[in-house]
């Protein structure tokens, strides 16, 4: 039932998160298009399982524990950065070059 | 003890068959309650290290067990794969690992960072590692990924007081999330074709439906390859890594080098040899073209270096193209040269860091190639094992480096790829441009004043860390055959595991 559009709509809102990470520049947005990735591949998953059996609905949850493991991590190291330096904005993290 | 046969589909099989990474994952959980009650003074720390140093010896020792008499899977291995590559490649983990803990302690200690989580960040990226190697599905290689690179993403920005290290973590942690979601969408992709995200399985549908010239299949190994080449740093897709290995506390960058880079080409090889072998001439150019381009650009942009730390980061990314070489051949010989090179890697790599946690003393990122002038005459032995790392990572004969680099290039010319080879050559060359000034900076120039290098002293477990990489590195350059024989003999293990069943 509907596995192309589901795939298309799964695509297109992959490509969204793409473009949204290259192009926004807040540490915070910038990780919810990644989220906006995840969550594209999980739609996926979803529709591919109606065909392919139960896994890929399993494999989901599994996707989902590990965006949340992420999401802690993130969002701590994101607090450490903003007490050095009272922004999120990604083109300021320029200490690092050479 | 341990039985010859194990049904992986049963709960007390995969026990049995998982026994290395509960044992290691049970440390953990108990280590953890250590750590909640003791946290207060550096020597609570110590004692978390010493605890962990423990643990990872032990799994060591229970892999190394398996490695000899281990069960063989009764039936189709599920989740988990039971050959000679996953203990192979778990063993090269715990010895960076170990090496990793054992510089950290001083370190930790000398810098004043009181985390004693830190060791068990370490131990949980270990056991992610272990199943990135030995995973026998493409799920279990996913959630050992992140299981490793979400302990990493917190170890790199460990030190709160850096702001770095705080930078490093960011993009670190942005960049391998976005990665993560390449490589979760082409396992998507992989098990739209094919219905199925067990390897074997997947090379038995690819082979059996034909589907070598899959849209949806192509495009999720593209998707696969563009996330892999993220963790392993391969070019274009480098951009992270000298930025993060720059300012991650010194033993991190060692890890992270070692360790973490030989994971990820553990699971890339793994992946392209047993599950997509019936796809190589897919896969096979993008990779060429991501060894060529990445061994070309990583050793160029490390000649215009001049801090050791930068110029170290840079080097790496030379060495995943040398490794990329190894995983374009996808043969036999290739794995085994794999598996041969990243023990070589992960000992030289840690060792040079080690030293630079010496001479660096608190201030490894501004260490430039001029604080080393002079060293020769002031701390001989340091110099000599400086030396070593350095001729070793330039593949210089009579080191063990040299030896893996040839072990490469013969994989290269079997498959023929000469063109491949002959870039190999040429980016070694290359390479001297850079580790040799270290050695004529401390041989050749006098030291800057007359306390330089009073200070500088290997103590405690340093020491030993230097001293043992050293020496290891100079035993398999002039004696490599028993390791040589150990990773032809596992490389010609990993394949499809249909054709195992075969040819046993």
């Amino acid at each position: 039932m509907l596995l192309g559009p589901s795939l298309t709509v799964s695509l297109i809102l992959f490509s969204i998160g793409v473009a949204g990470v290259l192009i926004r520049r807040n540490a915070i947005i910038v990780f919810m298009c990644i989220e906006l990735m995840l969550n594209a591949v999980n739609l996926s998953f979803i529709a591919l399982a109606q065909q392919l059996g139960r896994e890929g609905q399993v494999i989901v949850f599994f996707v989902m524990a590990v965006a949340a493991a992420e999401a802690t991590v993130g969002l701590a190291i994101m607090i450490a950065i903003y007490r050095h330096k009272n922004s999120l904005n990604v083109t300021e993290l320029n200490l690092l070059r050479g | 003890m341990i039985p010859a046969y194990v049904d992986l589909s049963e709960a007390s099989g995969l026990l049995v068959a998982l026994l290395p990474e509960v044992f290691l994952t049970g440390w953990v959980l108990l280590l953890l309650l250590v750590v909640a009650w003791q946290h207060r003074s550096a020597e609570d720390q110590q004692l978390v290290g010493r605890l962990s140093l423990a643990g990872l010896v032990v799994t060591l020792a229970l892999v190394i067990l398996y490695w000899l008499r281990g069960p063989e899977p009764e039936g189709l291995e599920l989740m988990i794969a039971l050959d000679g590559f996953r203990y192979a490649t778990a063993a090269v983990f715990l010895i960076g690992a170990i090496l990793a803990v054992a510089i950290s302690m001083h370190y930790l200690r000398r810098e004043s960072i009181l985390v004693p989580e830190y060791y068990l960040l370490i131990l949980l990226a270990t056991i992610g590692m272990m199943f990135m190697g030995g995973g026998a599905d493409l799920v279990v290689i996913f959630l050992g990924l992140e299981l490793m690179s979400v302990a990493v993403y917190v170890l790199a920005g460990i030190n709160r007081r850096s702001i770095f290290a705080a930078e490093a973590a960011l993009k670190y942690f942005l960049l391998g999330a976005f990665a993560s979601a390449f490589l979760l969408y082409g396992i998507a992709l992989i098990y739209g074709a094919t219905g199925t995200t067990n390897l074997t399985l997947v090379y038995v549908q690819i082979s059996a439906m034909g589907l070598q010239t899959d849209v949806m299949l192509i495009a999720g190994i593209a998707m696969l390859l563009v996330g892999f080449g993220f963790k392993v740093a391969a070019v274009p897709f480098h951009m992270w890594t000298p930025d993060v290995y720059d300012g991650a506390p010194t033993p991190v960058t060692a890890f992270m080098a070692a360790a973490v880079k030989a994971a990820a080409f553990a699971a890339l090889m793994r992946i392209l040899v047993q599950a997509l072998a019936p796809m190589d001439s897919v896969w096979t150019e993008a990779v060429w073209w991501l060894a060529a381009i990445t061994m070309v650009v990583g050793n160029v942009i490390a000649l215009a270096q001049r801090r050791l730390k930068r110029m170290l980061a840079y080097s790496s990314i030379g060495h995943a193209g040398y490794l990329l070489v190894a995983v374009t051949s996808g043969t036999d010989l290739g794995t085994a040269a794999l598996l041969y090179y990243v023990l070589v890697y992960t000992l030289m790599t840690v060792g040079a860091f080690a030293i630079l946690t010496v001479v660096g003393r608190g201030g490894e990122r501004d260490t430039r190639i001029d604080d080393f002038n002079g060293l020769g005459s002031r701390r001989p032995w340091l110099a000599f094992a400086m030396t070593v790392f350095m001729l070793s990572l330039l593949g210089f004969p009579g080191t063990a480096g040299f030896i893996g680099k040839w072990y490469i290039l013969s994989a290269a010319v079997q498959a023929d790829q000469f063109k491949l080879a002959v870039v190999l050559v040429g980016a070694s060359i290359l390479s001297a441009g850079y580790y040799l000034p270290v050695i004529m900076a401390m041989y050749m120039k006098d030291p800057v004043s007359d306390t330089a290098h009073v200070e500088t002293r290997a103590v405690g477990a340093v020491r030993w860390v230097i001293g043992v990489t050293a020496m290891l590195l100079l035993l398999f350059g002039v004696w490599p055959n028993a390791v040589l024989d150990l990773a032809k003999e596992e490389g010609r293990q990993l394949r499809p595991a249909v054709l195992v069943t075969v040819s046993r």
